[in-house]
This record gives structure tokens, C-alpha cells and sequence, in this order.
């Protein structure tokens, strides 16, 4: 995640790793690739939950995703977690720089 | 003795199954995935299962897509509403199989911006949807695709 102070918000980009399977792709033997993607996106500032976000399969592999806050300061704390269609979720924490 | 093993037991399982209910609650901490929505095949039931309806045109919208797209499996959309008191932007690409690509919400503390990567199957309209006070904006972009990047 990079979180930086910009002119009047901050800017913030994170990257999720992530397959986010269609499930319409099919592997060599000819077999679907089940669908596998993010569902939920939640970003909290300074615990603070600000930003919830669904999404669907058509999201790209490997997500990165930006949004801007208003009000941030250098030092504050960032978290930007996921949950996918399998019940796997996952946390980054950043600070603003 | 007997009674106090059995007694023993069923305590434990119904302490196990509240750590598996335990477990589960993460899940809970995130917000219903729209189903009905995520799950339409055409924009317009999309749109239904957002409860969306009547949008109005709006220049206010600023949608930043490619023209042309050469890799649909990757295609930069960065969508931000000016109109004041957005609350919610929803991305839709019209032509893929499922065209609800994403909806956020924006609390106190953000700004109504988004910028992701989308698959798109082929070229097609890219439609967003502003909310602010309860109503609904729309604003569309076609993005012309070349290669698409949604089959295998």
C-alpha cells in the first residue's frame, strides 16, 4: 500500500494479490476454473471505516485499486482489507506518508 | 460420574460450535455482497438489484477510461463524481456477461474517487452511477476493445 499526502486529499493505492478467477476460463485439460474473486473492499482510516466497496469477477488479476481521503495526515494509520468468495480474507496496513 | 462426563461433553461440543460460529464472524464484518445485483446478466437488472431508477444524465460524473483498450483483460477506469454529497459510485460495463463491476461507498472521510482495473469482454459503454441524497446520476463512456479478456 503507498499512501501520500497530495494537493487537498490523500491519494492512496494498494495492491491485492489475488487470482480473481471468471470462471469461465478453462485450465489445459479443458477443465472451468471455478469463479475465485474479491467480494468486499474496506478501507478504514485511522480505524475508522471510509470506504466499503463490492466488486465482481470482472475486476483484473491482481487488484489495485486507488482512492483519496480528505483530512489525512502524515502518520496516520491506513487498512485495507478484503474478503473473496471463499471466505479468504486479507489485511494491509500502511501509514500516510 | 457418568452424568458429569456426559454434561462434560456437551459442553464442550456447544463450546465448539460457538468457536466455529467464532470463526465465521470476520465475515460478517464486511458488508452483504449484493447478490442479486452482482448476479444480473443485463445492466438494466443490475440497476434493479441496486434500486436504482430514474437516473439523470450528469456532466458532473468524470469517467477516465481508454478510448481503446488493446488488453480487455486490463482497462484503467477511474471514475469521480462531483456532485455534491456522493455517497455511491457504481461501475458497470455493459456488454460483459455480468456488467455490475464494482459499487463503492463513501463515508465521512473519503473522497467519491475510484480508480481499478476491469476485464472486459468486449467493446462496450461504460456506465457509472453516482448517488448523492438519494438520488441517482448517470454518466457513460464507450471503451473500445480489441482484445477481450474475459475467455481463456
Amino acid at each position: 500500500m503507498r499512501a501520500t499526502l497530495g494537493a487537498g486529499f490523500t491519494d492512496v493505492r494498494v495492491l491485492m494479490s489475488h487470482a480473481m478467477e471468471t470462471g469461465q476460463r478453462k485450465d489445459a485439460s479443458g477443465k472451468v476454473i471455478p469463479l475465485h474473486f474479491i467480494q468486499n473492499v474496506t478501507a478504514k482510516l485511522n480505524g475508522k471505516t471510509v470506504i466499503e466497496g463490492e466488486v465482481s469477477q470482472a475486476v483484473s488479476r491482481n487488484p489495485v485499486f486507488s482512492f483519496r481521503l480528505k483530512g489525512g495526515q502524515k502518520g496516520d494509520k491506513l487498512e485495507l482489507s478484503w474478503l473473496d468468495n471463499t471466505g479468504v480474507t486479507n489485511k494491509t496496513d500502511g501509514t500516510i506518508a | 460420574m457418568q452424568m458429569n462426563r456426559r454434561k462434560a461433553l456437551a459442553t464442550a461440543a456447544a463450546f465448539g460450535a460457538l468457536l466455529v460460529a467464532g470463526l465465521l464472524r470476520p465475515v460478517a464484518a464486511f458488508a452483504a455482497w449484493n447478490k442479486g445485483a452482482f448476479g444480473a446478466k443485463s445492466a438494466g437488472d443490475a440497476l434493479k438489484g441496486l434500486g436504482v431508477a430514474n437516473a439523470e444524465p450528469s456532466a458532473a460524473i468524470v469517467i477516465e477510461a481508454p478510448q481503446i483498450a488493446e488488453n480487455g483483460a486490463v482497462v484503467p477506469i477511474e471514475v469521480m463524481s462531483n456532485i455534491p454529497g456522493t455517497t455511491a459510485l457504481a461501475v458497470l460495463i455493459e456488454k460483459n456477461p455480468f456488467p455490475l463491476a464494482g459499487r463503492f461507498e463513501f463515508m465521512e472521510g473519503a473522497l467519491p474517487f475510484v480508480k481499478l482495473n476491469v476485464k472486459m469482454g468486449e467493446t462496450s459503454d461504460v456506465r457509472v452511477i453516482a448517488t448523492a441524497g438519494g438520488k441517482h446520476f448517470v454518466a457513460t463512456k464507450e471503451v473500445k476493445v480489441t482484445i477481450g479478456g474475459c475467455g481463456g
